[in-house]
């Protein structure tokens, strides 16, 4: 997310007034609205993990830029601050400080500065400091705390397994669907958030508000976030559709987990997306395509971070098979 | 003579200079034992396979070599494992799959091809010694190096307490790839700094 | 000053990879039967060391030597090597599997008193996660079955409603786990 580059269409081109500070300005006040609802209910816990993760980043950008590969330091424009603010979003409130400084590190470190830093990166870098997290330490990134509204204590709160998980747990134990979704959040409390899950994917209505924001503002285009969003739902409808007993409705599939997350605000990431609107189509429908096998068939419960970053690896291909006709070009 | 032994070690490391025998060097250095082990077995195979090969170069014809080399290497391999398998079982049990598969590490038939059919014997058992050295410490350091951060212990020996949270990652596939990018990046560096 | 390879005709070609194939099967041969006995003995060496591993210290028979095979419900069947002193059973102990581990499958000894009831658990052979899947190995893990009888112990998951408690991010291969001890005690009781 952190490296926006502008998108790059052949010429002519009409200067706009896009500038990498003042995008990473809009989607760090896009993300707001959930950050809010996540300190409504984790607390002043969720604030300390964001403010951790933001800080390290910066830092760590720094330190790299400065006395590693001695180049200009850039940390004002605003890149490492969205990746600090993003990889906070994609952990459990609960995490240990010195995990959520290494995964700053590995962010900033690993998935950014070692391709050459802003703009050269692959893939998303705040979903591989997840990603590293998730495979490191699955027992802490996968310890949700229970959320508790405008409960400022810092107690440890009681943990739980998200959403996703007690599904696919049950489903694996042969209980029916139905039977689980007595014991898992109504859909009201998965839209506002009050449900076990990452710091800032818990809201999808909050993340609905920041999206529509980010499309006004005209940082993001609908492309990916719909495309990715219809094939999650077309998907499961026909999962659930063929039997109901196993497979959770789409409501559920796009309401849970880091869908909203991921699709407005991961997979949107200029860098890391492709740059023409068909290639953000089939971008956008691997990610859903993924997440889904993901979700219903593979070890883990969540597969947007997977399916995303899978795809960031493609992006070169599409790129490449999707380019625009040139103007003047002779049909063949 | 010396320098056919020296140069192996470092200025042409097969795993971290000429990347050469990636399959093991990922695949089996999941501590530093296992990496060491795996080192010497191929020290081992690359030794004989260049002074047997050196030997009868001038008795293999042209056109069949490389399915001499391939013979002579396998026989190697096939001692190397039943003599560990009999007597370090619990090693051979660790590397399983991959002590067969020294056969086909490039390493060797590279050496033999490159070296060993064109140098006399003892040219050739110093460069079979000297990369067989230089793969088993760049082999031992990785897996040191993965074994350190993903289970917190050296050479089996653990210096953090059984419930504190290691990398992970490091001992997986993953962690092998991300490991081995930055030890080849510290060794160009160093390399340009020399130059 | 390259000395001249044999030339490459059709005779020397075959001639030459003969006898090499043959010297190279040749030192093989040797060191074969070199190995052999030693490779044998040290499988059998960790086989009894398993064994000893799970039954009671008291026993005057041999163990590997007296294994026989019970059938098991899904069709196969499980090694069963008793511990005898003086012709009297004391404990057992089967070689058992669950094909629902993590990594696939995963192969255990269980050793057992005459009555069922597990005396310990020990872990041959597993592809589990390092880190995670792996601590079904640990002692503690495995010291929650010693002195449990499944009769009344029921070998589940908490979080599936029985009686064992499972490793953190691991329910998977503790359930594994659980799947073959299950698989060993039933075949050993209806075998009785």
């Amino acid at each position: 997310m952190t490296t926006k580059l502008l998108t790059v269409s052949p010429s002519p081109h009409v200067h706009g007034d896009f500038s990498t500070q003042r995008i990473m300005l809009d989607v760090a006040i896009a993300l707001m609205p959930a950050l809010l609802v996540s300190i409504l209910y984790f607390g002043v816990g969720a604030l300390k993990v964001v403010l951790v993760a933001v800080v390290a980043c910066v830092l760590f950008e720094y330190l790299i830029q400065k006395f590693l590969l001695k180049v200009p330091v850039t940390i004002t424009d605003g890149s490492a601050l969205v990746s600090g603010l993003l990889l906070a979003f994609n952990v459990p409130s609960s995490i240990p400080t010195w995990m959520l400084i290494l995964g700053a590190l590995v962010t900033i470190g690993i998935a950014k500065m070692s391709f050459g830093g802003l703009g050269r990166n692959p893939f998303n870098p705040a979903l591989v400091g997840r990603v590293f997290l998730l495979i490191s330490f699955p027992v802490d990134m996968t310890n949700w705390p229970k959320p508790r509204l405008l409960d400022f204590s810092f107690v440890d709160a009681v943990s739980g397994a998200t959403a996703l998980g007690k599904l696919k747990e049950g489903v694996m134990m042969g209980e029916t669907v139905d039977k689980l979704m007595m014991e898992i959040p109504s859909y009201i409390d998965l839209f506002v958030g009050n449900v076990n899950g990452s710091l800032g994917e818990m809201s999808a209505a909050a993340l609905l508000i920041g999206a529509v924001y980010l499309l006004v503002r005209r940082v993001i285009s609908i492309q990916i976030p719909m495309s990715f969003i219809l094939s999650v739902v077309l998907l499961t409808g026909i999962f659930w559709l063929y039997d109901p007993s196993r497979y959770a409705d789409p409501l559920f599939h796009i309401l849970s987990g880091g869908l909203m997350l991921g699709a407005w605000f991961m997979a949107t990431d200029m860098v890391t997306s492709p740059m023409s609107k068909i290639g953000m189509i089939i971008f956008g429908l691997g990610c859903g395509l993924l997440t889904v096998l993901i979700r219903l068939f593979g070890a883990y419960p969540e597969g947007v971070s997977f399916a995303i970053l899978i795809m960031n690896a493609v992006v070169p291909l599409i790129n490449r098979s999707c380019t625009p006709k040139r103007f003047g070009e002779v049909l063949k | 003579m010396w320098k056919e032994l020296i140069k192996g070690i470092i200025k042409e490391n097969p795993s971290l200079v000429l990347l050469l025998g990636m399959c093991p060097t990922l695949g089996v250095t999941t501590s530093a034992l296992n990496g060491m082990g795996m080192g010497m077995a191929t020290l081992f195979v690359l030794a004989l396979s260049n002074v047997a090969i050196s030997l009868i170069k001038n008795l293999i014809p042209d056109k069949v070599r490389i399915p001499c080399y391939i013979v002579v290497i396998a026989c190697f391999v096939t001692i190397v494992d039943l003599s560990m398998n009999a007597y370090t079982p619990a090693l051979h049990a660790q590397l399983g799959l991959f002590i067969p598969l020294i056969v086909v590490n490039c390493i060797i038939l590279a050496r033999a091809e490159a070296f060993a059919s064109k140098n006399n014997v003892v040219m050739s058992l110093m460069d079979g010694i000297g990369m067989g050295l230089g793969f088993t410490l760049s082999l031992t350091l990785l897996g040191g190096i993965r074994e350190i951060l993903g289970s917190g212990s050296f050479f089996g020996f653990k210096f953090v307490s059984e419930n504190t949270s290691t990398i992970l990652l490091f001992v997986m596939p993953p962690g092998a790839f991300l490991a081995l990018g930055y030890l080849v990046a510290v060794v160009n560096k160093l390399k340009k700094a020399k130059a | 000053m390259k000395k001249k390879n044999l030339e490459s005709t059709f005779i020397n070609m075959a001639l030459v990879l003969v006898s090499i194939a043959f010297l190279s099967s040749a030192s093989l041969a040797y060191v074969y039967k070199l190995t052999k006995d030693k490779i044998e003995v040290s499988k059998k060496l960790k086989q009894l060391e398993a064994i000893k591993e799970v039954i009671l210290p008291d026993y005057s028979n041999s163990p590997s030597e007296e294994m026989y095979k019970i059938k098991i419900e899904e069709g196969g069947e499980l090694e069963c090597y008793p511990a005898k002193q003086n012709g009297e059973l004391k404990s057992v102990a089967v070689k058992t599997y669950t094909k629902n581990a993590f990594g696939g499958e995963m192969w255990l000894m269980v050793g057992m008193l005459p009555d069922g009831t597990i005396n310990k658990v020990s872990v041959i052979d597993q592809k589990e996660t390092p880190g995670l899947g792996t601590k079904v190995t640990e002692e503690k893990f495995k010291t929650q079955f010693m002195g449990k009888n499944p009769s009344s112990f029921k070998l589940k998951v908490k979080k599936d409603g029985g009686d064992v408690d499972a490793i953190t991010a691991a329910t998977i291969s503790s359930r594994a786990v659980c799947d073959a001890i299950e698989r060993a005690y039933k075949a050993f009781v209806s075998s009785k």
